[in-house]
């Protein structure tokens, strides 16, 4: 009697299988491999009309965190960055925090010394600057390298780690400036003239809050910050 | 099966090269750069534009057509909001089908400067920037610098009072003297670093300029005329946001020359 059940027991299984088998490929969409007709997709095998390739099983497209990421976030640029630490970063892996961001250059000798102060007296104010990161996207990418970020951090005493600095492609800033609707133009070889722009994201990357100029009360970038915490 | 496809692609991708590289040459025409003085900069100073192509014709709404169905994720249902305001593709009656209005080879508008940009990363291209547009669109038919030449001048201006231009089809009007067509008359096209403008008075060094742009419309010779079809450019570009869709604005591609 033992020995039996044995036999029965694979056959249930392999039953069991199949039947998952079937029920998955029920459920399977076939499409052209080369795509000859778009989107076009069919419910059984055969040969594809335009190419005469065999049709294939099309794949599930994976499901990937780009979807929650909000319509209106920043995370949606796929642009790379790196640190004045030489890390390697996408936007994304700021998410979570509320970024205080400007647009600078580190040989800047006019307005950002000033955008510069008024960023780490919100962060002076602020006190409690726990998940906030205050994000430095340089304007002029071949001079500002990490490195040179990194010293521009120590010299000015935003070495903390709620300080971070960002260098990118010429082409990567000037996408990132536009999400910002920063403006900015190099005028010589060592001066650019540029909207002086402080903005507050919050935790999804979404824009709530910009202050245009310089000097101006630092109160309600406080208060917008205060009020994402 | 698998043999059959690596066949396939090995054919398909060992064919990609020479259409493509003819596609470049005849939808595009190579600008010989050189020195200009921008119409209207932050800085007087000469500025060099280096050799680049240019597509003949502004971007269509047909070839924007079937880039959309290539590409579901600028459908104007799919676009992500970040990248397109509102009234991106508006007066397109679904996702692929653009207004009975509108012609197949009338230039795309309503698009914005992000989709304007994939656009042309698509098709191996990038958007000119500004100096190369404001370059090639100095010379005239029948020559590359055409700045002071007042007729030219008018031209412009009466292009930029000219209702609904944008209907036109391409390619009606006369190529200039580097066989570009439409560059005036037709769109206001996107350039890559059109937020290189700053005519809001940003930077205490933007008072000369602003100076020299308001004094340019006290005079009326060819320079004058030259200041202000530019004034109107830079204005716009000046006053525009990167999501901005509107209906008389599409662009064209530029690329690099390979030396």
């Amino acid at each position: 009697m033992k020995t039996s059940i044995t036999p029965l027991f694979i056959l249930l299984v392999f039953v069991q299988l199949s039947i998952g088998c079937n029920s998955n490929d029920e459920t399977s969409e076939y499409h052209c491999p080369m795509e000859c007709e778009a989107e076009k997709v069919y419910a059984d095998k055969g040969s594809c009309p335009v190419c005469k390739m065999d049709l294939v099983v099309k794949e599930e497209k994976v499901v990937d965190d780009s979807h929650e990421i909000d319509p209106n976030s920043i995370f949606n640029l796929e642009s790379k960055w790196r640190t004045q630490n030489s890390d390697e970063i996408l936007l994304k892996q700021l998410k979570g925090d509320i970024l205080v961001v400007v647009m600078f250059y580190a040989t800047c000798e006019t307005a950002c010394p000033r955008l510069i102060a008024d960023m780490k007296m919100v962060h002076d104010e602020l006190g409690n600057n726990k998940g906030v990161n205050y994000v430095l996207v340089s304007i002029d990418p071949t001079k500002d390298t990490p490195e040179k970020l990194k010293s521009f951090a120590i010299e000015n005493d935003l070495n903390s780690q709620e300080w971070t600095f960002l260098n990118g492609s010429v082409e990567n800033v000037r996408e990132f400036a536009n999400v910002l609707s920063v403006k900015y133009k190099e005028i010589s070889p060592t001066d650019f003239s540029h909207s002086n722009i402080i903005s507050v994201f919050d935790q999804k990357g979404v824009l709530q809050y910009q202050r245009e100029g310089l000097g101006i009360d630092n109160e309600e970038i406080v208060q917008e910050v205060s009020k994402l915490q | 099966m698998i043999k059959r496809l690596i066949f396939f692609l090995t054919i398909v991708i060992g064919a990609i090269p020479e259409p493509l590289m003819a596609q470049v040459q005849s939808d595009m025409k190579k600008i010989k750069g050189g020195i200009y003085v921008p119409l209207y900069g932050l800085d007087s100073s000469n500025v060099i534009v280096d050799d680049f192509y240019l597509d003949t014709y502004p971007v269509t709404n047909d070839e924007y057509r079937n880039y959309l169905l290539k590409n579901p994720s600028w459908r104007k249902t799919e676009v992500i909001q970040l990248f397109a305001d509102q009234r991106y593709l508006n007066k397109w009656v679904n996702d692929t089908t653009f207004s009975h209005s509108f012609k197949g080879q009338s230039p795309i508008t309503s698009i914005s400067w992000f989709a304007a940009k994939a656009y042309c990363k698509s098709q191996g291209k990038r958007l000119p920037s500004v100096d190369e547009w404001e370059y090639a669109a100095m010379a005239s038919e029948n020559e590359p610098n055409a700045q002071l030449d007042s007729v030219f001048q008018q031209f412009i201006i009466e292009g930029y009072e000219t209702p609904k231009t944008s209907l036109k089809e391409i390619g009606q009007s006369s190529p200039n003297y580097w066989g570009i067509h439409d560059l005036h008359a037709m769109v206001w096209e996107w350039t890559s670093d059109f937020n290189s403008v700053l005519i809001s008075g940003e930077s205490r060094k933007d008072v000369d300029t602003d100076r020299k742009l308001f004094c340019a419309g006290g005079s009326v010779n060819a320079t004058a005329l030259m200041n202000y079809a530019a004034f109107m450019r830079y204005a716009i570009r000046g006053s525009i946001k990167a999501n901005y869709c509107m209906e008389n604005m599409g662009f064209r591609c530029a690329s690099d020359i390979i030396k």
